[in-house]
């Protein structure tokens, strides 16, 4: 059987153990995706959310994949309407939301319409019956009605009249009108929680601590919370549980967080390990957004947040709190990087630390701005005006955000260069079980500030450390360290306004040396090969948990075949050049048309086969598996 | 320690043409600043693009020449990480106005506590000569050679419209009328905007000779003061007026003396301003100089600095074990 089951740890005893509950059978399983799907408005992400919170703290492992419309609330019931949010739990190491879901929650017409395709044979299908009515037929296409129409047939259909049970639940709180129907998307959750034999108490607690300040609302909630719940004792049809034990993951405690999050306390990590205060300026964009708010939260952390007026103004503003000596990054969204260009060559050749945060969605231009996608990578590599490489490094996971983000820091303030993060809406959005760090243990950021004079009883700004080539950095408030930087070519040492034909081709050889430089400084490429393959399968970014998953399968289906992540991309890894010539063949699966395979063609003139898609939705494990058995001829 | 011009010097070769109008404001400004309490090492100048802002190369103080427009967004970025730096930003017609127009009106609505020196000249002088943002509908130059088609900002009603603290207007010529600018715009805490009116000799030679030739400058400059009724005119025999709700320039001796405008810096509603802001659009006849604006609002870096204090206080300082566990976790053993 196909299982996106981590490689590195052993697969549990099979499933299918079956006991009973008080006359409710109990189906155990490894693993189970499911999947809510409803309008815009019905609450889908928060019931998503508040499920994997649940699971999380129960034991489970597991992967999200929110997916929502562009529109905040595009027409009620159509098709573009349906935002849905995935979830695999699962009682072993999982590395992805999952493929097909076992269980499909679906509060109107379109969103069956939208995702019976994905729901597998077996499924078990929850549905809000009074949704279907015959303006909500028409309007998700459907000529008759699928509940009626053999449409189902096959499949464990439980048809929840949620509509009435929630208006009897909430009677009494408070709550009245048309916005009593808002509390549904809770009983669906109260009966998901009784179907996988969890109780209600995470949810409630989080409940009474998000609406506690609005009674009315609390008080709804929890009754259709509760009322979902004990639908599922009382109600004969449901007949099953499904069991979904602890995994057993590492030792170690656990906290559950998507990619924006552990990237905005991986920010506020490196700026309490550098000693440097914490400036962020965005502008509002799709999908980074989270991280502004994320981090004006924080504010005891000596964290000041800015937004600007536009795109430009974040990066410039964040060059100037760079120059006054925070820790300053900008976040973004592929337009927004495009925008903030002209700015990241300034800070390039003003040799500043900066973190520029790219979130990528689907492009170009406005694309599909809910969808990740990993197509800017050429554009963080090489998409500036003039000679302006800098380091780029890509978070892989909702978790490894955290990491990266002061890997990010560490590299901007050591070597004075601003680096680009890349993640994508499928990290920022998505979460995870995350391992936490031994706080204490994380390393101190060395930071490069100029003391006082260098040269007699003066300071010269572009003088350089000669292990990285880094200049000083010389903060305003420094008595006799007073100087001037700016775009126009400086001369090497004084740092003065220089036209001369050899200093700009010093100037041009140094930047680039230094950037260069910092694959010495970064760690090497692991390959997993225990079969000794001729197939190398390269990712980079948020494709790690598809491609790894895939990587596992191909392998229990017979086929050698080596794995290795890219973190790095510019510089690459030093043994990348080693790596690449021990494999016959080298397949890299990306969320673009290609650009690593190209960056890695050019780079090392070996050949690789480009997996490729941009569809706006992650690959799945078995897309991968797919093409490893394809090219091992299997 | 107290400096001399000189310590506000740097040992670059100043690269302004001969005769540009930036010779003297750069003399007014190193002037003033030795003049100052004020540390050169808490001093940031910030400039964009354009034959102004070389400036930062000429003063001895931190300083960045950064790119074309952003000068404002990142000085901003500099006062806000470090709200006890005194930032100075420099900028012409054409970065202030046109490229930067945006970070401007933004920098002058929040009241980051900043002062932009808005060097003037009514034309695109290291692009060797088209016409500016402000130059006047008609102008000729190299890329209107039958004359421009657009019409001009008015700076300082821009200003005022963007909701700024403390606008004011002045001339390269006069240097002890800029030093008194400069003098205002230090005191005053949040956004200042001066607009220098600055003679480029090289493509737009004379621009200003209304408010600078000797036997134009009496009939046509209106010294804006504080408290002081406003009058001009070689023997003050000019007054202005509110007529219809806008503000006229009429003969003193057909109006008695209670209906001059008596000029209020400090009147929190910034209409009267604006009505003198239009008495001139441009400087080719009475043309008001002065401060039109001087009124405290909050201050955008002292809030956020605020904030974050209050925070800390009333949180105490962050503890990252606490936040990666805040959202709740579990134990695998």
């Amino acid at each position: 059987m196909d299982s996106d089951h981590n490689p590195v740890t052993p697969l549990p005893e099979a499933p299918g153990v079956t006991g009973t509950n008080g006359g409710v059978t109990v189906d155990r399983a490894d693993r189970m995706v499911i999947r809510f799907a409803g309008d815009s408005g019905d609450g889908m992400q928060l019931a998503g959310n508040r499920f994997t919170d649940a699971a999380a703290i129960f034991g489970n492992d597991l992967a999200t994949l929110p997916t929502f419309p562009a529109e905040i609330r595009a027409p009620a019931g159509t098709l573009p309407g349906v935002s849905s949010f995935q979830l695999q739990i699962a009682d072993w190491d999982i590395l992805t939301p999952g493929d097909r879901p076992g269980v499909l929650v679906a509060m109107n017409p379109a969103a069956l319409k939208v995702h019976l395709q994905d729901l597998r044979e077996d499924g078990i299908l929850l549905i809000n019956e009074e949704a279907f009515d015959e303006r909500n037929l028409h309007k998700a296409g459907f000529e008759t009605n699928p509940l009626d129409d053999g449409t189902l047939d096959g499949f464990d259909v439980h048809r929840v009249p949620m509509e009435t049970l929630t208006k009897a639940a909430v009677k009494g709180s408070g709550v009245s009108g048309r916005a009593v129907l808002r509390s549904k998307n809770f009983l669906a959750l109260g009966l998901l929680l009784w179907m996988f034999g969890r109780d209600t108490k995470v949810t409630a607690d989080w409940v009474r601590k998000k609406f506690g300040r609005i009674e009315p609302v609390m008080n709804a909630n929890l009754a259709a919370l509760k009322a979902g719940y004990n639908y599922g004792i009382t109600t004969e049809s449901f007949a099953r549980q499904i069991e979904v034990r602890p995994a057993a993951l590492p030792p170690g405690t656990y906290t559950n967080v998507n990619g924006n999050a552990a990237l905005s306390w991986g920010l506020i990590a490196a700026s309490q390990l550098s000693g440097l205060p914490l400036f962020y300026a965005s502008y509002p964009i799709t999908p980074a957004s989270e991280i502004l708010h994320e981090l004006v939260r924080h504010r005891n952390f000596g964290v000041k947040t800015f937004q600007a007026e536009d795109e430009i103004a974040a990066a410039g503003a964040a060059l100037g709190a760079a120059f006054a000596g925070s820790l300053a990054v900008t976040g973004t969204s592929g337009p927004g990087l495009s925008l903030k260009g002209e700015t990241i060559s300034l800070a390039m050749i003003t040799e500043m630390p900066m973190i520029i945060v790219d979130v990528q969605r689907g492009g170009p231009s406005t694309g599909l701005p809910t969808k990740p996608e990993q197509s800017d990578l050429f554009l963080a590599v090489w998409g500036r005006h003039g000679e302006s490489p800098l380091p780029v490094i890509a978070a892989s996971s909702p978790s490894d955000a955290f990491e990266v983000a002061i890997e990010a820091a560490r590299i901007a303030v050591k070597y004075m260069t601003p680096v680009i993060l890349l993640s994508d809406g499928y990290i920022a959005t998505g979460s995870e079980p995350w391992r936490l760090p031994d706080i204490a243990s994380l390393p101190h950021l060395e930071v490069p500030f100029a003391t006082g004079p260098n040269a007699g009883d003066q300071f010269l700004p572009y003088l350089r450390d000669l292990r990285t080539m880094a200049r000083s950095w010389a903060i305003p408030g420094m008595p006799g360290l007073e100087h001037r930087i700016g775009g126009l070519e400086k001369e090497e040492g004084t740092g003065n306004v220089s036209y001369d034909p050899a200093n700009h081709q010093l100037m041009t050889d140094i930047r680039a040396w230094k950037v260069a430089n910092i694959a010495n400084d970064i760690p090497e490429v692991e390959v997993d090969d225990p079969d000794g393959a001729d197939l190398l399968v390269l990712s980079w970014g948020s494709t790690y948990s598809a491609v790894r998953a895939g990587v596992g399968n191909a392998r229990r289906k017979g086929a050698k075949v080596a794995y290795a992540r890219v973190r790095y991309l510019s510089p690459l890894p030093p043994n990348m050049t080693t790596v690449l010539s021990s494999y016959e063949q080298v397949l890299i699966p990306e969320m673009n048309n290609g650009q690593l395979s190209r960056m890695v063609k050019a780079e090392f003139a070996r050949p690789v086969i480009s997996y490729s898609k941009v569809e706006g939705v992650p690959f799945q494990f078995g897309e991968i598996s797919a093409k490893i058995m394809e090219i091992a001829g299997r | 320690m107290s400096y001399t011009r000189v310590d506000f010097q740097t040992d670059q070769e100043v690269r302004w043409c001969p005769g540009c109008g930036d010779y003297t404001i750069l003399a007014a400004v190193q002037n003033f600043f030795a003049g100052l309490d004020i540390k050169r090492e808490n001093v940031v100048f910030v400039s964009g693009i354009g034959c102004a802002a070389r400036f930062p190369y000429y003063m001895n103080t931190y300083g960045m020449h950064a790119i074309h427009g952003r000068a404002p967004a990142i000085a901003t970025g500099v006062a806000v990480a470090n709200p006890a730096l005194s930032v100075w930003v420099v900028g012409g017609d054409g970065d202030f106005l046109s490229i930067g127009g945006n970070h401007l009106i933004h920098a002058l609505r929040r009241n980051i506590d900043m002062t932009l020196l808005l060097f003037n000249n009514q034309i695109y002088g290291l692009t060797k000569g088209q016409y500016s943002p402000t130059s006047e509908t008609g102008k000729t130059t190299k890329s209107s050679p039958a004359g421009s088609i657009d019409y001009p900002f008015n700076p300082i009603s821009l200003a005022l419209g963007a909701e700024a603290t403390f606008v004011a207007r002045t001339l390269d010529m006069d240097r002890n009328h800029t030093t008194a600018m400069l003098k205002a715009a230090h005191a005053h805490r949040g956004s200042a905007l001066i607009e220098i009116y600055q003679n480029c000799n090289v493509f737009n030679d004379k621009a200003f000779i209304q408010l600078t030739g000797k036997s134009e400058r009496h009939a046509n400059r209106i010294d804006l003061v504080h408290g002081q009724p406003i009058v001009f005119g070689a023997n003050k025999e000019k007054a202005v007026v509110w007529d219809g709700g806008r503000a006229a320039i009429v003969d003193r001796a057909s109006v008695s003396p209670s209906q001059i405008i008596v000029h209020d810096a400090h009147a929190e509603d910034a209409s009267a301003a604006f009505a003198l802001s239009r008495l001139a659009h441009g400087p080719y006849g009475p043309t008001p100089l002065g401060i039109f604006r001087d009124v405290y609002r909050p201050v955008y870096d002292d809030a956020l600095q605020d904030a974050v204090t209050r925070s800390t206080a009333a949180r105490g300082s962050g503890d990252l074990g606490k936040l990666v566990t805040s959202l709740g976790t579990w134990t695998v053993e």
